[in-house]
């Protein structure tokens, strides 16, 4: 018999302390009978001698010391999973609230995971097609990457998601793919564009879907992500899928732990977020990627709104220390009408190297990708100093630079959202911009790639 | 042994009471699962035990065992190729039998308790051997040969030393000591990882540790048992700084701990090494690798263990006489982990929440490094040189942890985002990155590599700076107002820029380069520019200058493999000649 606990002794924001409290453990779910016979869940967080400290998920309202009362239910947050997940909604702690039928669990799994050994990863090196030549071409994703896009408010950052999750593909390769989709702290509307759009491509049968809107109890969107990789985690490693997992937004997310943190009276670290936010995101991030001899895999796009576009606050900055690389949204590509408006610069995907190249897309790609860049940076400079003095100040070379950063961003990065490229296409139309430099400008690019692109293909 | 019990839990600390007779640091076994912690604080009888496991699913109540001994790591053959984590357990063994995730409460040996190595004795029985001293060999890879040497406070006569296979705690032999106790000789060592080890005299640093790579070996280069920091923030490529010099720095021993980073980082590293064949010992770069991984989803407690785990491991290769260099990846990370348990003893933060102890615990582990005499009554040289990566908050080094960084190393290797934006790796500033080892390692240049190699290198770096300068110039003015040899400046500084300084890692030949290649290059570059000033001087114009060809073969001899290298610089020295001489001509002719 469970013993129930009358002894709550305090009530403050989502966290609660109870008495007396014996044979708990640390990450124990508890379930509060609330006088009006409802029931809320709460978790551990910390134990004194007998005194425990619980978070509360939901509300507080209604509980009260003296007649609440706390049942331990003897196990850690779990999530109950089976292959029948596929094509279900649930809330951010994984509740059903698609209308459908409780899930019959074939296993339940603790939502924390465990840290991968890194002696048992494979290193990914699956290049995924994206479709989008920004991305494709200089910021090459692989399959069982984690790569955030870091975005702000107002740019189209739930368009570029979705044409990821509608084009992504690998090349000669069609085995399971399925798609999981955590929301955190994201409006109704945003979330409906999602399902919307994973519904009019067919994506929804073959997705799983974990929502915590705005207006949910925002403790919750702790456990939302955990939910979601949980679930990611059984399709990918126990069922051999590739799992394309979209997060969005995490900075509604670390809002939350800070909000738990504040609570608790921890010592604040930057911005008043708790010390572990780094721990915390690695936590969840980490569980991306590859095992040795496992054919499935984890790959992740978290999305982040950059506080005031600032790429140094906490989040965007310890998610770029932790993911494999990042994709920026730039607002003034947004106003330009460069779709997507993504920087290349200093955006970067850290795996890229092992994607691409001979066999995986073509022999010329790393060469092509180094010039494309610094040919960019270069033409942006120009610019610059075009702004300042004229375009008479740059020198011959300079104007052809400038004329490269121009057409770089429109025919290159701009294609819209619904145009998919091939990686033969992107990598023309990045030849088809090189060509504007003489042959020796291309420092970069090997004699041998040089003498097969350099001229144009006849048509 | 000394027994408590539980009486609180937060995160990864651990409350216990009944541990008056415990000592500090001593490691603990905490609950039923016997998780590994380490006693950082005692009051009365409560010892707070920083975690060194995930901590859900403990109880209050549950038992408390000290061990009664510090956390130590083992020392001894199988050490080399292995991959650790923060405490030593071996990850492939692991991975052998708890599968893909790390489970908690697993106590592994270290070393393989199995495996039979071949010890050869280096004394016989009648010497008398004092601690440190050699007594024998083992060769634990194609590359790298233990030197199994007396441990600390052993000293005396053999008695008996045999030849032969042994398991790492089997003995080898027998030694009677001044006070006739007699005691085995084992290959296996064991040392407590927050104490150095020790050695007869510190020794200054005289020598470089090359790294092939183009921009620290010219512009800051570190020496042998020095130490230096790498500060970037992310996407600037500090982790393929790291590597490349795990790879190419010509050290005997590396340890490379990959702390609060990436998995796939560390997987990348188990991947590539093995493949990876040392120029100059013809094998596999893994041979003389040591790996210690605390993924940044690992337990944060490890974290803080780790660095210590590997310098202590360092130091045991640098008393047989090795030269070793260790990379930490990231220091920040450690730093953190130092803070959210700082935080959660409830002591008074310092700056931005780092604990005020900070920067005496990150010169504890920079001091560790050096160039030693080694204990023994025939003492060694041998080294230990440590760089360690920080990861300061938005790239801003006026951090707490740069900062405290920046006042203990010598070697400070900035990185710059705007380097890497346009690609132009290794994104280290010339500017402001800065090595104090120059002028005592400048006798050491001048009688191995060239005389002039370090007014080469001045020469390059007043370049560069005047190009700053310039640069400043042109942003007001445009690059027309610039005299031809200024302009001819701009061109020179973006050929060292560019061919010089530019080292592209993924490329078989570029990604390393002997100090021979470097010098060839350094001085062809330098010599397009004095070559051009005086053809300028002589009246030949700017515009011609400008549209040398000589200038695309010069921007790609860098490519060139070392054997081919120096015919291929005669021949494009010969070009530049013979252009300008041309160029000359033909305008004079005009």
């Amino acid at each position: 018999m469970q013993k129930e606990y009358k002894t709550i002794t305090e009530i403050a924001g989502p966290l609660m302390m109870l008495n007396k409290v014996t044979d708990v453990s640390m990450g124990e779910l508890g379930e509060i009978m609330v006088a009006d016979g409802s029931k809320k869940m709460c978790k551990v967080m910390e134990i004194d001698g007998d005194v425990a400290v619980v978070q509360l998920f939901g509300s507080s309202a209604g509980i009260n010391p003296a007649e609440s009362t706390v049942k331990f239910l003897g196990h850690g947050t779990e999530l109950a999973v089976s292959e029948d997940m596929l094509g279900r909604v649930f809330d951010g702690l994984g509740r059903p609230v698609d209308g459908g039928p409780e899930l019959l669990a074939e296993e339940r799994l603790d939502v924390n995971g465990l840290p991968m050994n890194p002696a048992a990863r494979e290193y990914p090196s699956e290049f995924i097609q994206t479709g989008v030549s920004a991305i494709d071409g200089l910021n090459t994703l692989v399959r069982g990457q984690k790569l955030p896009i870091f975005s702000a408010s107002g740019l189209p950052h739930s368009d570029l998601a979705v044409q990821i999750a509608r084009q992504a593909k690998v090349l000669g390769d069609d085995s399971k793919f399925a798609v999981v989709f955590a929301a955190m702290g994201i409006t109704f509307e945003e979330a409906n564009f999602f399902i919307d759009d994973f519904r009019k491509t067919g994506a929804l049968s073959r997705s799983v879907l974990f929502i915590n809107l705005a207006n949910d109890p925002s403790v919750e969107r702790i456990s939302t992500p955990r939910m979601a990789l949980t679930a990611a985690e059984y399709l990918a490693f126990e069922k051999n899928m590739h799992v394309l997992v979209i997060m969005t937004d995490i900075t509604y997310y670390c809002e939350s732990l800070r909000e738990i943190s504040a609570a608790r009276k921890e010592v604040p670290g930057r911005r008043g977020y708790p010390g572990y936010l780094y721990t915390d995101l690695a936590t969840l991030y980490e569980r991306a990627g590859r095992k040795r001899g496992i054919e499935g895999s984890i790959t992740l796009i978290p999305i982040l709104t950059m506080p005031e576009d600032d790429k140094t606050h906490p989040i965007p900055d310890l998610t770029g220390y932790i993911t494999e690389g990042q994709i920026i949204l730039s607002r003034d590509l947004h106003r330009k009408g460069i779709t997507p408006p993504i920087d290349v610069l200093p955006s970067l995907s850290r795996l890229k190297d092992k994607g691409i190249g001979k066999g995986k897309t073509r022999a010329d790609h790393a060469n092509t990708m180094n010039q494309l860049f610094s040919a960019y940076s270069r033409g942006k400079e120009a610019k610059e100093l075009a702004t300042v003095l004229g375009d008479s100040a740059l020198s011959e070379t300079d104007l052809l630079y400038a004329e490269f950063a121009d057409r770089f961003e429109k025919e290159y990065v701009s294609q819209g959202f619904n145009v998919n490229r091939t990686i033969e296409e992107t990598l023309e139309t990045g030849w088809k911009l090189l060509r504007i430099f003489p042959r020796a400008e291309l420092k970069r690019i090997k004699d041998e790639h040089l003498d097969k692109y350099y001229d144009a293909p006849a048509e | 042994m000394v027994k408590g019990v539980i009486t609180k839990i937060s995160g990864p600390l651990v409350v216990a009471s009944g541990m008056r007779a415990a000592n500090m640091f001593d490691m603990v076994k905490i609950g039923e699962l016997g998780l590994t912690g380490e006693i950082i604080e005692i009051h009365g009888d409560k010892a707070s035990i920083q975690v060194y496991e995930e901590t859900a699913g403990l109880k209050p109540g549950e038992e408390v065992l000290s061990t009664g001994l510090p956390l130590s790591v083992e020392l001894g053959p199988g050490l080399i190729k292995s991959i650790f984590d923060g405490i030593q357990r071996p990850l492939e063994e692991m991975y052998r039998i708890q599968g893909y995730n790390i489970k908690r409460g697993l106590t592994l040996p270290a070393l393989d308790r199995k495996k039979k190595w071949h010890f050869s004795p280096a004394c016989k029985a009648g010497d008398t051997l004092g601690e440190g001293d050699v007594v024998g060999t083992v060769k634990e890879t194609e590359v790298v040969t233990q030197r199994i040497m007396l441990p600390k406070g052993v000293s005396g006569e053999i008695i008996s030393i045999n030849e032969g296979d042994f398991t790492v705690d089997e003995p080898v032999g027998l030694l009677k000591d001044s006070r006739g106790r007699e005691h085995d000789i084992k290959m296996i060592t064991t040392w407590p990882i927050r104490v150095g080890r020790p050695y007869t005299q510190k020794l200054p640093p005289t020598e470089p540790l090359s790294t092939g790579q183009r921009n620290i070996d010219t512009l800051n280069p570190i020496a042998k048992g020095g130490a230096a920091a790498i500060p970037g923030p992310f996407g600037s490529g500090k982790t393929v700084v790291q590597h490349q010099l795990a790879k190419w720095a010509q050290a005997d021993i590396v340890v490379y701990i990959g702390c609060g980073e990436r998995g796939n980082e560390m997987t990348d590293v188990l991947n590539e090494f093995p493949e990876i064949i040392d120029p100059k010992s013809g094998k596999s770069l893994m041979e003389r690798t040591v790996l210690i991984a605390n993924t940044s989803d690992m337990p944060v407690a490890a974290r803080e263990a780790s660095i210590y785990t590997g310098i202590t491991i360092a130091e045991y290769f640098r008393d047989m006489g090795y030269d070793v260099a260790i990379m930490a990846d990231s220091t920040s990370r450690w730093a953190e982990a130092l803070r959210e348990m700082s935080g959660r003893l409830e002591e008074m933060p310092g700056e931005e929440g780092y604990p005020a102890y900070l920067g005496s615990r990150l010169a504890q582990f920079y001091e560790r490094a050096g160039m030693v005499r080694t204990l023994g009554t025939r003492p060694r040289t041998g080294s230990v040189t440590a760089i360690g990566a920080v990861s300061p908050p938005g790239g801003d080094i006026s951090e707490p942890v740069s900062q405290a960084t920046l006042r203990i190393v010598k070697v400070f290797w900035g990185l710059d985002s705007a380097l890497a934006y346009a690609r132009h790796f290794p994104a280290i500033n010339w500017l402001n990155s800065y090595s104090l080892y120059v002028t005592s390692l400048t006798p050491w240049f001048i009688k191995n590599v060239a005389p002039d190699w370090m007014e080469k290198r001045g020469t390059m770096m007043r370049l560069l700076q005047k190009e700053a300068e310039l640069n400043e110039i042109v942003k007001l003015v445009g690059v027309d107002a610039l005299s031809g040899q200024d302009r001819l400046v701009l061109n020179a500084t973006r050929s060292i820029r560019e061919d010089y300084l530019q080292q592209d890692a993924m490329d078989e030949v570029d990604t390393h380069a002997s100090y021979g290649k470097m010098y060839g290059l350094m001085s062809l570059v330098l010599e397009y520019y004095t070559k051009c000033s005086a053809a300028l001087s002589r009246g030949v114009s700017f515009r011609g200058i400008d549209h040398l060809k000589v200038t695309e073969r010069i921007g790609r001899i860098k490519f060139t493999p070392e054997d081919r290298f120096p015919q291929e610089l005669a021949a494009v020295r010969e070009e530049l000649d013979a252009e300008i001489r041309e160029l000359e001509k033909s305008e004079v002719e005009e």
